[in-house]
């Protein structure tokens, strides 16, 4: 028997569906069914990326109101100085700036590529982390009451009409992509691959196994497409990747520990986009794509200007532009949003950070945004205002935006939005011309 | 008459994987094998190469002060640890040239116990109250002390009540740094009053001192109660003044005084006063004031059905059936937490033994019962430990506060399923011809193996690619 390996035999195969299917092993169905992720030509050329940013971002340090004249005072040494001081903000408007590290985003902005949202929520009021991030991708009012996510009911709707599929980038799928639609999940492997022969026969095992068998289809379909991708992509990127302050990986990967910084570092977004937008790119490809995002709960230590959570957003800053290049002209055609599941409180707490709060920043941005606008009904940070007397206050239903992406760039009518992607939504209006016409 | 399927679940579901004659040794009585393994000493890990977390925090302390003077030094006042020159690079490396090698001894330690434990519903238990007590090495001050710490405050109490094992838990220093309750102060606290704007302990000056909620918070919604355990805003903030001054001995400044890297209470630290949370009262007591809330916390309703399903969900069913939750937390009331009495519940639950291979296995029990399947022994260092990592759950290291998640729907994914078979082909690519699958396949899955995998082995081109099968197939994905 020839051993192929999976990868190599794969990746000449994945030249295209058609090809991929013809060539497929003696079993047959394992590779026919599930490769197509959508005809080419046969639809909307839109794309969906959801960034899940998990562990509440600090909407008032990633996008400080140093208009707001209780700014300052507030956040103490925390505090992002405004526009033109040393370490100063990067200026949106006369209200609002973009933290220092965000520079790639802020390019956006003046591109009119990012539109950036404050005050921004979902629909949960309490201030669990776990509870919090389910609201956030069930799409549903309440936390677990339902087993399914807001970008899978969409997918399922979209699914009958194109057969068009979503991808989740990590060993598994998050809530937000679980539900009625297939989806696969991909994540970089450091193991060889089976040979054609285990492979087929591990096939064969799972055969009387419909979930086993679905998922092994799913991971060789989506290997294939990410191994074929990243060789292109790695002609296409001769020029280095961007420094970031962040990236403190390579301290040791075998040794298999070290801080926060190095997992959720900028080595490990880039791999991780390069893929996404691999898929992404494709013409026959998923027109979905959802990637996580750690270490967002910053407690103790957060930082202003500089410091961990600037690391942090500066290495999602450096993913967002690898993204880009990676994703080539299809970049026109793709709507990222970037969303957590509450902001933090306005004041800083006892151990130079800041507490689970309410209202946060979100952004949506890519080639399809109607950007450089920053959308907020802005409530201010008085005393007052104060949402409980101690969170910015919430004015914004995260579910308009998210209804403006899948409206757009999926076609998902008004009345599927509410009836099936978020039911009890008919507060939170579909936020208009979020995407370009 | 022998019960293989009872015998299959006790050691896959109930331990870690059955290793070659285990499933047979019990097999006259699963429940009973079980049941015995809760009696008896606690299942302690000693190593005299694994240090205490008290030593490696002082050692901790020592080196963050000579970075601290060293970075003074060369830059003034730097806010952030960008290096910029070698010698920069090489003082920062100090810290994690000590504690990786730390974290590193003590997850092989663990690993090894895992594989070679005669008690092995136990060890899940100590990895179970782990994960329920999530500390995480992302956050590197509890990098060298996770594996002290599961040492320390779990496995003594492991056997005991739930009132100890709390106690023991939300004081133990690496629960304190985790969730950064060991310098929150009481706004009106003494250390407050006097220090206010005038700089403070191990930090810069003029920076604000005040509470910091998260690990009032976490007690209440991760570790006791559980998130629709009926608490407000109002309890978590009350709570957090209760336990401002639960801290560790042996810093600098303001935070001197106290046995080095061990739990100290600060009084100056707490804020004072008669503090009401949950409808009860707690006049002032200062250290005590916290064990009381803890000890009331650790008796509620709430808390035994909160604890009860997380049991039942980890030993029954992802959704487990309520009749056996409601029994688990009755006996959990009735004997005042006592933990074996719980988990004799759990042995003794009929729904636990109606369904084989309910659970998927996690990553961690994918690697646990393949190795003790195939009795292969722990390679030296890193090399233990990166399978976990390589397969998504790294040790010491779940992602949030809330610990590893435990249904099937977090860990199924299709990306996750090709790295189990690639691991597995690579695992049976080194062990070769030495194990013989169709041997091992009845030892390992007793009653549970199905005839379509015994086919499927006896049919396999080579003795490699039969432990491959045997390792990828259904039957052994689940527990």
């Amino acid at each position: 028997m020839t051993h192929i390996t999976r990868r190599r035999f794969l990746s000449q195969g994945a030249a295209g569906a058609g090809a991929l299917a013809a060539a497929s092993l003696t079993g047959g169905a394992l590779w026919t069914t599930r490769l197509a992720f959508g005809a080419p030509g046969s639809g909307a050329d839109g794309r969906v990326v959801f960034i899940i940013m998990r562990g509440a971002l600090d909407g008032l340090c990633a996008v400080p109101p140093y208009g707001d004249s209780a700014y300052a005072s507030l956040r103490e040494a925390l505090a992002v100085p405004p526009p033109g001081a040393a370490g100063g903000g990067l200026k949106l408007d006369n209200l609002f700036a973009l933290h220092p590290s965000l520079a790639f985003m802020h390019e956006c902005f003046a591109g009119g590529e990012l539109a950036v949202l404050h005050a921004a929520a979902t629909p949960y009021r309490e201030r669990s982390h776990f509870d919090g991030q389910d609201v956030l991708e069930s799409g549903v009012l309440l936390p677990h009451a339902s087993e399914s996510g807001w970008l899978n009911r969409a997918l399922a709707l979209k699914d009958a009409r194109s057969a068009s599929l979503g991808i989740a980038l990590g060993a598994n799928v998050p809530l937000v992509m679980r539900g009625p639609a297939e989806v696969a999940s991909w994540s970089p492997s450091k193991l060889a691959g089976l040979s054609e022969d285990t492979l087929q026969r591990v096939a064969d095992l799972y055969s009387t196994n419909p979930t086993l068998s679905q998922r092994l289809a799913d991971a060789l379909a989506s290997d294939a497409i990410a191994t074929a991708g990243q060789s292109q992509s790695n002609e296409m990127m001769a020029a280095p990747a961007p420094a970031v302050a962040g990236d403190q990986a390579g301290a040791g990967a075998g040794a298999g520990a070290g801080a926060g910084a190095q997992r959720g570092g900028a080595a490990r977004y880039l791999e991780t986009v390069r893929a996404m937008a691999s898929f992404l790119r494709r013409d026959d490809g998923p027109r979905v794509a959802v990637m996580e995002t750690t270490g967002w709960d910053t407690h103790a230590n957060e930082g202003g200007a500089q410091g961990q959570l600037a690391q942090r957003l500066a290495a999602l800053d450096a993913g967002l532009r690898e993204f880009r290049a990676a994703l080539g002209p299809a970049w026109r055609n793709t709507a990222v949003l970037l969303a957590t599941e509450f902001g933090r409180t306005a004041a800083t707490n006892g151990t130079r950070g800041t507490d689970h709060g309410t209202g946060s920043a979100a952004f949506v941005v890519g080639g399809a945004v109607a950007g450089g606008r920053v959308l907020a009904d802005w409530p201010g940070l008085g005393a007052r205002a104060l949402y409980e007397g101690r969170d910015l206050r919430p004015t914004l239903d995260l579910r308009s935006p998210m209804k403006a992406l899948l409206h757009a760039q999926l076609g998902i009518s008004d009345r599927e939005l509410n009836a099936v992607v978020f039911p009890d939504s008919e507060g939170a209006k579909r936020l208009d011309g979020l995407i370009r016409a | 008459m022998a019960d293989t399927i009872a015998a299959a679940i006790a050691a896959n579901r109930f331990g870690l994987g059955a290793r070659p004659g285990e499933i047979e040794r019990i097999a006259a009585d699963p429940r009973g094998a079980l049941r015995a393994q809760l009696t008896g000493a606690a299942p302690l890990l000693v190593d005299a190469n694994l240090p205490a977390s008290a030593d490696v925090i002082e050692r901790e302390v020592q080196l963050r002060m000579e970075r601290k003077e060293f970075k003074q030094r060369i830059a003034g006042e730097v806010p952030n640890d960008a290096p910029n020159d070698a010698a920069t690079q090489a003082a920062l490396q100090k810290l994690p040239a000590l504690l990786r090698p730390i974290y590193i001894d003590d997850a092989v330690a663990r690993v090894r116990s895992g594989v070679a434990t005669e008690r092995p519903m136990l060890e899940r238990l100590v990895h179970f109250w782990s994960n329920h007590f999530a500390v995480s090495v992302d956050k590197q001050a509890v990098l060298g002390i996770a594996g002290a710490f599961e040492r320390e405050a779990i496995r003594p109490h492991v056997l005991g009540s739930f009132q100890d094992l709390l106690l023991a838990v939300e004081q133990h220093p690496a629960m304190l740094l985790y969730l950064d309750n060991a310098q929150s102060v009481g706004p009106n606290s003494d250390a407050a009053r006097k220090l206010s704007r005038r700089g403070f302990g191990f930090s810069a000056p003029r920076q604000k001192i005040g509470i910091n909620e998260n690990l009032a918070r976490e007690i209440l919604e991760l570790h006791t109660l559980g998130v629709n355990g009926g608490y407000t805003q109002a309890d978590v903030t009350e709570f957090a003044k209760v336990i401002s001054g639960w801290s560790i001995g042996g810093g600098q400044g303001r935070l001197r005084g106290g046995e080095p890297g061990r739990y100290y209470f600060r009084e100056a630290l707490h804020e004072p006063g008669t503090r009401h949370l949950l409808g009860r009262s707690y006049r002032e007591s200062g250290y005590q004031q916290g064990v009381a809330v803890l000890q009331d916390l650790a008796a509620l309703p709430e808390t035994a059905q909160h604890l009860a399903t997380k049991l039942c969900r980890h030993f029954i069913a992802d959704e487990p059936p309520q009749t056996a939750v409601d029994r688990v937390a009755r006996v959990f009331l009735a004997t005042s937490g006592d933990l074996p009495s719980v988990y004799r519940a759990l042995i003794d639950a009929p729904e636990a033994w109606s369904e084989p291979l309910s659970k998927y296995k996690t990553p961690s029990d994918y690697i646990y019962s393949s190795w003790r399947a195939l009795q292969l022994p722990v390679p030296d260092g890193p090399k233990a430990i990166a399978p976990f990592e390589l397969l998504g759950q790294r040790n010491f290291s779940p992602g949030s506060p809330a610990g590893w998640p435990d249904r099937a729907a977090d860990w199924d994914g299709s990306a996750s399923l090709l790295k189990r078979l690639e691991w597995a082909d690579q695992v049976s690519q080194r062990i070769g011809t030495r194990v013989a699958a169709a041997e091992l396949a009845p030892q390992a899955l007793g009653a549970t193996l199905s005839n379509h995998t015994r086919v499927a082995i006896a049919r396999a081109e080579s003795g490699t690619q039969a432990l491959t099968l045997l390792m990828a197939s259904p039957e052994f994905m689940r527990r």
